[in-house]
Parts: structure tokens; sequence; C-alpha cells
């Protein structure tokens, strides 16, 4: 559904999607990345599992959770990605239970 | 980072960063905190290290910020970027999430610039992944550089909603079609604020352009649009959008929908703090009271900027010029009869950028219709997946207003804290006959305003012994 604009000034980065490493621009966020490479939804609901994808891309919504770095609960949409960063979708309340209050 | 400022600033967008360069130039302690990893807030996102190429398409106002962030850098302000500010006390103790771990600082004045976010309007299937804010999309293509690749539908009223569009199209994205849900008898009611908005006709005729060039690149706009409505697949994502149009039902195939309702201030430290706040009925928000210097209820908390009432970017940087001015006064270090020179351009500006407003507020209002929804099985609080009937039927069950509501129902309680939602409840509740939108319907604000996790809240003790 998105693709990224080429932009030959910036400096690549390689990251991991769901396992998949993946060549992405520095300054890029995760929600981006993800949205760019495919990924229509990245987290399923607490409550019905249903799919979500990012909604503001402010940080306000809390709609773009991910497994960053091992850790679930991040904002994808306020995360830049890092070399050799791992970004994973999320199910439900993923992996460590009660990480967000 | 120090402990305690002469002023804090929340907020790098155009107020901010105006009200740091005047603030600082005076030699006191100021520091800017804003969770974005850059400069800019939202209109001039990325303004540092956007690619040229897209700054041109990204348009003449989006390229002023490059000055305002020069002279940002340029000024003795403490500049801290990631830096989530969590909670606003009363007597001025913030506290902020710096590189994951928090931290409580003080400050003798707090000056809140933390802009606006989009409405969130409900409508069936707004929940479906490929619905997206306008907003979003816009920062996408801001600060990533990603566009749609297979087409958009754009939904909704106001002017970012066109500016998207014809930002779109500069870079070839397909715009599959516009749905206007501005009711017709908006244009009547606008009608009378027409002759002072003329004042300000350099935004009127811009957005003319836009929709000049839109129709030449053949974009189909269809205006009156109401009963918006996103279908999934068997996937559980969007594939289609239905509406109604002069009496007859419409869908569109696809992939993603973004949609824009207008924007309002972000008013959740300004909540947290207890700073008082009033409905706006015009802007169809609630804002935090303040006098023309931005000073709130509280002492020493100042709000400027479209976090304080929407008036755009423009106006923005000149009442942030004006609350760094207060901020001064109040710590006096420059006199009364200083601030008072030094303010008279910027209210000037301040007034003419106002003149445009009123036009835009009536032109562009949310039918009543929208704001709360009929469609019972519309979620409303996206976090805990409430729906409009549930809300409904709380206030059925006498519980009148959207606090007992939300205590009912968890509508509100979840990460987002009520953002999604808040709006939607109290006119929801306002319509089933409960309490009427005003300055109490809004969930009540308490600290933190953003989630933490129990390690950055346990890093508190070791950030400030
Ligand atoms: C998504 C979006 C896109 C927009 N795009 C445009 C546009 O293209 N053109 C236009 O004319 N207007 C645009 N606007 C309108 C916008 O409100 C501008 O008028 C302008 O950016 C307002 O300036 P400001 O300084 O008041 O706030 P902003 O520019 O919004 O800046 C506020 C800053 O505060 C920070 N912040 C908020 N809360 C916290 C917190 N708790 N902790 C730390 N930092 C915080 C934010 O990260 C942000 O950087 C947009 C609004 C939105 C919501
Ligand atoms: S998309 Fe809304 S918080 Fe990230």
């Amino acid at each position: 559904m998105f693709k990224q604009l080429p932009n030959s000034d910036v400096e690549m980065v390689d990251v991991f999607l769901n396992q998949q490493k993946i060549s992405v621009p520095m300054g890029t966020s995760v929600a981006a990345m993800a949205l760019s490479n495919g990924l229509r939804s990245t987290r399923t609901t607490v409550i019905s599992n249903s799919r979500r994808a990012p909604f503001c891309m402010m940080g306000v919504c809390y709609d773009c959770l991910m497994i960053i770095d091992g850790k679930a609960n991040q904002r994808a949409c306020m995360t830049h990605v890092a070399q050799d960063m791992h970004v994973e979708s999320q199910q439900r309340v993923g992996p460590i239970l009660g990480e967000v209050l | 980072m120090k402990n305690h400022y002469q002023l804090v600033i929340v907020g790098a967008g155009p107020a901010g960063l105006a009200a740091a360069v005047t603030a600082s130039e005076q030699g006191i302690s100021c520091a800017v905190l804003d969770e974005q990893a850059a400069v800019g807030g939202q209109i001039y996102r990325a303004i540092e290290s956007v690619p040229e190429q897209r700054a041109k398409v990204l348009g003449t106002e989006y390229q002023r910020g490059t000055a305002l962030a020069k002279a940002f850098r340029e000024s003795k302000a403490e500049y801290f970027p990631n830096t989530k500010v969590w909670s606003l006390t009363a007597d001025k103790q913030i506290g902020l999430l710096h590189d994951g771990k928090s931290k409580l600082i003080t400050a003798d004045q707090v000056l809140l610039v933390s802009g606006a976010i989009e409405r969130p309007v409900p409508f069936p299937g707004w929940t479906l992944p490929g619905v997206m804010q306008a907003g979003a999309g816009q920062i996408l293509f801001k600060s990533s550089g990603v566009v749609p690749s297979e087409g958009v539908v754009l939904a909704g009223s106001g002017p970012l909603l066109l500016l998207l569009a014809w930002q779109y199209m500069q870079v070839g994205v397909e715009i599959k079609a516009m749905l206007d849900v501005t009711p017709l008898s908006n244009h009547l009611q606008a009608m009378p604020k027409l002759p002072r908005a003329l004042l300000a006709h350099h935004y009127l005729t811009k957005g003319l352009v836009y929709q000049r060039d839109l129709k030449r690149a053949g974009v189909v706009t269809k205006i009156g649009v109401s009963d918006l409505r996103a279908e999934a697949d068997e996937n559980d994502e969007l594939q289609t959008v239905h509406y109604r149009h002069l009496g007859r039902e419409h869908s569109i195939e696809t992939g993603l929908l973004m949609t824009h309702f207008g924007i309002i201030p972000h008013i959740w430290l300004t909540q947290a703090a207890g700073c008082k706040h009033q409905w706006d009925k015009s802007q169809q928000c609630w804002r935090p009271s303040h006098d023309k210097w931005g000073n709130t209820s509280l002492q020493g908390i100042l709000v400027a900027g479209d976090g304080a009432g929407i008036n755009g970017a423009r106006s923005a940087e000149h009442t942030g010029r004006l609350a760094g001015l207060q901020a001064l006064y109040a710590l006096g270090v420059i006199s009364e009869a200083e601030r008072d020179k030094q303010s008279i351009t910027e209210r000037k500006w301040v007034k003419a950028e106002r003149h445009i407003r009123p036009f835009l507020e009536a032109y562009f209002a949310i039918p009543q219709e929208m704001l709360a929804t009929h469609a019972k099985d519309t979620i409303i609080c996206r976090c805990e997946e409430i729906t409009a009937g549930e809300i409904r039927t709380a206030v059925e069950q006498s519980h009148g207003d959207s606090n007992q509501v939300k205590y009912l129902s968890r509508c509100g309680m979840g990460a987002c804290q009520g953002r999604q939602c808040a709006n939607a409840v109290a006119h929801i509740v306002a319509d089933a006959g409960g309490l009427a939108v005003s300055e109490k319907s809004h969930f009540r604000g308490r600290p933190p305003v953003a989630p933490l996790s129990l390690q950055e809240l346990a890093s508190l003790s070791e950030e400030n012994v």
C-alpha cells in the first residue's frame, strides 16, 4: 500500500522486520518502515485480537505498538530505525506481560 | 539536563521555537523538551533533514520553518529531543522520560506549547488497518518520504485534507476520490464570516488554487458526502469505502483511506496540571482558558500555539513570542513597559491571523451526527474496544456523564488515555440525554498522561538523587 520515495542523500541501515533483513534509509520511523515494506497491520488488539495498523503517526493513538529489540508495546511511529534493529509485529499484549502500566 | 530552569518549554513546534528564541535572548536558563527526535513540531516536521525536492513539494509555508529552526539552533536555549513529558503539577514540577529514564525537574515558568492532534471522529470501520488519519499520511511523507503506492481515498473536511491531496498530487500519488463530508448547510453558515476572511485573502486564494490544480489533475471531489463506512476483506483489513452522496449509495475499492476532521488542542498536560478549560463552541473542542499573554488559571503556567486554541502555524509563532515575553516579565527580567512595547507587532499579527478563522470554523464544522454517531456497533474507544451502543446503554442506565461512563465501561482507560475517544464520548453522552458538552464533560485528567513501564518509573529514584 505504501512505497518509499528514493533519497540518495541518506545513509542506509539494515533492520530485521519479522526476521527478514531489509535495508532502510536512516531517519525512517519504524512504522514507516513496516508500512512501506508490505505490512498492512502491525499488531493485534488485547481484547479481541483484531488487526490494527498505525493510525495517527504522531504518538497519540497507541495503535502502532510493536516489539522493538525484544521490548513489547513500543510506539513504532515515535521510534527511528537503527542498525541491526529487530522489529516484530505484536500479538495482543506481546511477550512481556505488563510492560505498560 | 539540570534539575531546575527558569523557563521550561514543552514542544518544539513554531510556538515553542519562537518562545525559546525570544526568552533565551535575555540570558535566562531555558530548556525546550520535545518527544520528537527533531525540531519543527507538526507543520515543520523534519525541517532540518528534509531533502530539497521534498521540501519544494511540501510548499512555501513548510519552508518558512527553516529560518525559525536556524534561529532556535543559534539561541542559548537548551534543547532536549526524544523527551516525553508525562506529568505536570500546579507547582510546576515536570515529570519526563529521556533516554528510557524518568526524571523530575522544576521551573519558575512553564510554557506548554504541545500543539494539536487530529480530531478523532469514529465511523464504522475506522479501526481497520488501511484507515488512518490524513495527518498520519502527511507525517509519513514529510519525515520518511513514504507515500501510497496503489492510490488512496481521502475523506473528511478541512484545509489539511486539501493540502495533503495537493502535496500527494505533486509526487504522482493516485487520489481515487476526495470525499468531503462538509454539509452544504455549512456554506450558508459561513457566508456572514466571509467579509472578515477576505482580509486574509491569501489563505483563501491558496485554497482555491489547490482545488483548481486538483481538478485539472482529474481528481474527483464529492461534496456533502455522508454515511462514511469502511469495510474489511477476509483478512480483517480495509477493502471498500462506502458513502452516500446526493441521496445514493456509492462504494470504492481501496486499500487505503485517509480521513481528516480538523484538529483540536492537545490538552492532556494542562488537564493534568489542573488548569481551567472551556468548551469552544466554534472550534468544537476543549481548550485551556487563558488571557492575551497565554497565562492559564495557574500562576506560572502558560500556553501558546495551537494547544491554546486552533489558530494555525503562523499565529503559533506570534503567540509563542508573546508568551516568551510574558515569562520574561514574570521572571522579573524585563519590565512591564518593555514587554508591552515588544509585543505590539506580534499582537497585530495574531489579530491578522485570526481573520480567516471564524469563516474556516463555520465552513468546516463537523456535522453533529458524525460527532455523536448513532451507529451502535462502531468502536469509540479504540483501546478498550467499547462501542457507541455500550456508551448509550450506560447513559440510559443513568450514568449521565463521561466520567461515569468511563468508570463503568473502561472507555478511555486504555493506553491512549482517552485521547481518541474523549470527544466522541462527550458528544454521545450529550446526545443520549446525559450531560451537555461543556468544560465538565471531558474525562478528568490524571498523571501520568502517557503510559510508563515499571522500569521507566523505577528509574526515577536513580535520576533524582
Ligand atoms: C498531524 C498534523 C499535521 C499538521 N500539518 C500542518 C501543515 O502541514 N500545515 C499547517 O499549516 N498546519 C499543520 N498542522 C497544524 C498545526 O497545529 C500547526 O498549526 C502548527 O504545527 C502548530 O504549532 P505549535 O507550535 O502550536 O504546535 P506543534 O507544531 O504541534 O508542536 C508541538 C510539539 O509538542 C510536542 N509535544 C506534545 N506533547 C508533548 C509531551 N507530552 N512531551 C513532549 N513533547 C510534546 C510535539 O512532539 C510537537 O513537536 C498540523 C497538525 C497536525 C496535528
Ligand atoms: S500511530 Fe498513533 S501512536 Fe503511533
